[in-house]
C-alpha cells in the first residue's frame, strides 16, 4: 500500500518554522505523497513561503490562539479537518514542549496510538519507525496496526534539512472552532531568558557538567568554557533533578539531542539516560574521575581526572589564546 | 477549605539496573520494582499544595504489578493518604494512550481538584500519557511545570520554554506536568514508613472498570517488527591527568579545528 497523504505539524518561532519542522517536511517528501503542514499564529502567510520551500504544498492555518497553548485548538483544527476530508496516511509532529502535547491530545481525540522518540522513518510497505532504547545501544522498529492515521512523534537532529524548488504552499483557514474547557488554559506573561551564544541544539560546541561538578556553585565553569568556545552548556538529567539547572539545559533521553562537532562531558559517568542524547556528536571529550566510567567507551577523547582541576586549566588555557 | 490532588505515579525498574525487553518485546520488569524518581516531584508538589489549602488529601494513581507495591508505599510514606494500582495480567504490551484511559477511568470515579503528573516516566520515555488523560477527561492541561501554586480555583504554572517559561493559568480541575527538580522530594520519615503500612492500597482490574478491549497488545494497536543493534561508537585515546589533561584538550579541539 502506497502513502498518499502525509501531514506535517510545523512549529512557528519568530516568526520562521522551527529546525525540527523543517527537518519533517524535508524527510515527509521522501514517501512520494503529497505533503501538508498545519500550523499556527499570526503569520501563516509569511511562513507559507517556507512551508513550501521544503515541499508542503498547503499550509492548514489554525489562526492566531490570543494566548491559549497550542494543544487544544491545533488538535480541533486537525479533527476538524479529518471530519471534512478523511484522515491522511501519517501525522508527524516535532518533539517540543508543544509538539508533545499536540500529539498527546491528538492520540486520545482521535483514539489513535502514538509513537514517540522516533528517530528514523522508512516506507516498507507502511511506515515504519525507528526508536533508540537502552541508551541507544539498541533501535526497536515499530509500526500501527488498524485502521486511522499513525501519530508519529520525532526527536529532533533525526532528518535532513533539504530544500526543494517548491512555490509557496496555498494557505487555507483551518479553525478550531469552539474549544471549550479542555483549551480554556491561556498563557498571561511570556519571559524570555536572556541567552547569549548559540542554542543548545544548534551549537557547535556543548559543553555540559554532570554530577562530578559536587555543587551546584560549580556549574558556572560550564558556562564560561562554553562562552569561551562559543558554544552552548549542557547538562544531565542528575544536576537536573538536583535543582541546580533548569530543565532546558537537559542532554539526553529526556532531554534534548545534541548533535554537535565536539560534545565535551565534564564530570558526566554516562548513564544510558545521558547518551542516547549525544551519541550522535562527531567528536567526544570526556572528563571524568573514575577511569572505568561508562563515558569513555563512546570518548573519541578522555581525559581521566578531577574536573576541578582540568576544567578551570581548560578555561585558563582558552583565555590565553584570546 | 481543602484541595484533593491525584498524582500518577509509575512504578518501574530501577534505572540503575541493565534493562532488557522479555520475549515479547516487553521491558523485562521481573525484577524489583521503586517509585518512578520522576514522580516523587509531583507527590512532593501534591502535599505542598494541600498543605496550602489548609487540608484535603494526596491519592496516588497508578498502572501495573500489584505485586509489589514499595513504590507506592514510598509515595504514602512522603505523605500520600492512599493509593489505587489497577493491575491484573492483561494489562502487559498496554500503550500510552491505553493507560491514559485506565487512569482516567480510575480518576473520573471522584475526580480531584488537581492531577499532577511527572513529564515522562524514566523506563517508558513516552511522555503522552498526561495530555492523553486530560483530554480523556475533557480537563484543560499544563505541561512542563516549574512552579505551580493554586489560587481559588484557578492553577498557576510557570511552563518551561525553548526561551524561557510563560506563565500560564487555567481553571481547575486541570492536569499539569511537573519537571524535576522543581521541588526537594522529602525523605520519608521513620514515622511515615510506619504509617504507610497501614494506609490504604485498592487493587483495582481492568475488568472492574470495564476497559477490557482498550489495554494488552491488541489495545495497543502498534508492534515491534524487529530489534537491532545500532551502529556503536568505538572508544578512543584516554589519558591520566598529570597537571596536562587542559593541555591536551586543547591540542585534540585543535586536530578537529575546534580551535
Amino acid at each position: 500500500m502506497s502513502l498518499s497523504n502525509i501531514w506535517v505539524v510545523v512549529e512557528p518561532s519568530n516568526g520562521t518554522l522551527t529546525t525540527t519542522s523543517l527537518e519533517l517536511l524535508s524527510h515527509a517528501r521522501n514517501f512520494g505523497a503529497t505533503v501538508s503542514a498545519i500550523t499556527w499564529g499570526d503569520d501563516a502567510t509569511a511562513l507559507s513561503q517556507e512551508a513550501g520551500e521544503f515541499g508542503a504544498t498547503t499550509l492548514y492555518d489554525v489562526g492566531p490562539l490570543n494566548g491559549a497553548l497550542p494543544g487544544v485548538p491545533v488538535v480541533s483544527a486537525i479533527a476538524a479537518l479529518i471530519a471534512s476530508q478523511g484522515a491522511p496516511d501519517a501525522i508527524l509532529i516535532p518533539t517540543s514542549y508543544d509538539g508533545r502535547d499536540i500529539a498527546g491530545r491528538l492520540s486520545a481525540r482521535l483514539d489513535r496510538p502514538v509513537l514517540t522518540n522516533v528517530t528514523g522513518l522508512s516506507d516498507e510497505g507502511g511506515l515504519v519507525t525507528e526508536h533508540p532504547v537502552f541508551g541507544g545501544s539498541q533501535t526497536v522498529k515499530a509500526r500501527f496496526t488498524g485502521e486511522g492515521p499513525g501519530i508519529i512523534v520525532v526527536r529532533a537532529k533525526s532528518f535532513v534539512v533539504e530544500p526543494t524548488e517548491g512555490l509557496a504552499a496555498t494557505v487555507v483557514a483551518a479553525p478550531a472552532g469552539d474549544t471549550g474547557t479542555a483549551g480554556s488554559a491561556k498563557i498571561t506573561t511570556s519571559h524570555v531568558e536572556e541567552r547569549t551564544g548559540p542554542k543548545l541544539e544548534e551549537a557547535a560546541v556543548v559543553v555540559s557538567g554532570g554530577r562530578g561538578l559536587g555543587e551546584a556553585g560549580k556549574y558556572a565553569l560550564i558556562e564560561e568554557a562554553a562562552k569561551l568556545l562559543g558554544g552552548a552548556a549542557g547538562a544531565s538529567r542528575a544536576i537536573v533533578d538536583a535543582g541546580w539547572v533548569p530543565y532546558s539545559h537537559q542532554v539526553g533521553q529526556t532531554g534534548k539531542t545534541v548533535k554537535p562537532t565536539v560534545y565535551i562531558a565534564c564530570g558526566i559517568s554516562g548513564a544510558t539516560q545521558h547518551m542516547v542524547g549525544m551519541k550522535g556528536s562527531k567528536n567526544i571529550v570526556a572528563i571524568n574521575k573514575d577511569a572505568d566510567a561508562p563515558i569513555f567507551q563512546i570518548a573519541d577523547f578522555g581525559i581521566v581526572g578531577d574536573v576541578h582541576k582540568v576544567l578551570p586549566a581548560l578555561i585558563e588555557a582558552l583565555k590565553a589564546r584570546g | 477549605m481543602g484541595m484533593n490532588v491525584v498524582v500518577c505515579v509509575k512504578q518501574i525498574p530501577d534505572p540503575a539496573a541493565p534493562q532488557s525487553f522479555d520475549a515479547s518485546h516487553n521491558l523485562d520488569r521481573s525484577g524489583k520494582l521503586i517509585l518512578d524518581e520522576a514522580d516523587t516531584y509531583g507527590v512532593e508538589m501534591a502535599l505542598q499544595l494541600v498543605d496550602k489549602a489548609g487540608g484535603g488529601e494526596v491519592t496516588v494513581v497508578s498502572m501495573g504489578s500489584a505485586a509489589d507495591v514499595a513504590g507506592l508505599r514510598t509515595a504514602l510514606a512522603m505523605g500520600a493518604a492512599k493509593a489505587v494500582i489497577v493491575s491484573d495480567d492483561s494489562i502487559r504490551g498496554t500503550d500510552s494512550l491505553g493507560t491514559a484511559k485506565v487512569l482516567a477511568a480510575v480518576i473520573r470515579r471522584d475526580l480531584p481538584d488537581l492531577i499532577l503528573c511527572a513529564t515522562e516516566s524514566s523506563d517508558g520515555y513516552t511522555g503522552t500519557t498526561p495530555v492523553q488523560l486530560a483530554e480523556l477527561l475533557g480537563l484543560p492541561s499544563i505541561t512542563f511545570a516549574k512552579s505551580v501554586t493554586v489560587e481559588g480555583s484557578t492553577v498557576k504554572v510557570d511552563r518551561q520554554t525553548e526561551s524561557g517559561y510563560d506563565e500560564v493559568t487555567a481553571p481547575i480541575p486541570a492536569v499539569v506536568t511537573v519537571t524535576a527538580g522543581v521541588v526537594e522530594p522529602r525523605y520519608a520519615s521513620f514515622k511515615g514508613i510506619m504509617a504507610a503500612k497501614s494506609k490504604p492500597v485498592e487493587v483495582l482490574s481492568v475488568a472492574d472498570l470495564g476497559l477490557a478491549s482498550d489495554v494488552g497488545p491488541s489495545g495497543a494497536r502498534q508492534q515491534i517488527t524487529e530489534v537491532v543493534a545500532s551502529e556503536s561508537r568505538a572508544a578512543g585515546e584516554k589519558y591520566v591527568d598529570e597537571g596536562d589533561g587542559a593541555e591536551k584538550i586543547v591540542a585534540f579541539l585543535e586536530s578537529i579545528k575546534v580551535l
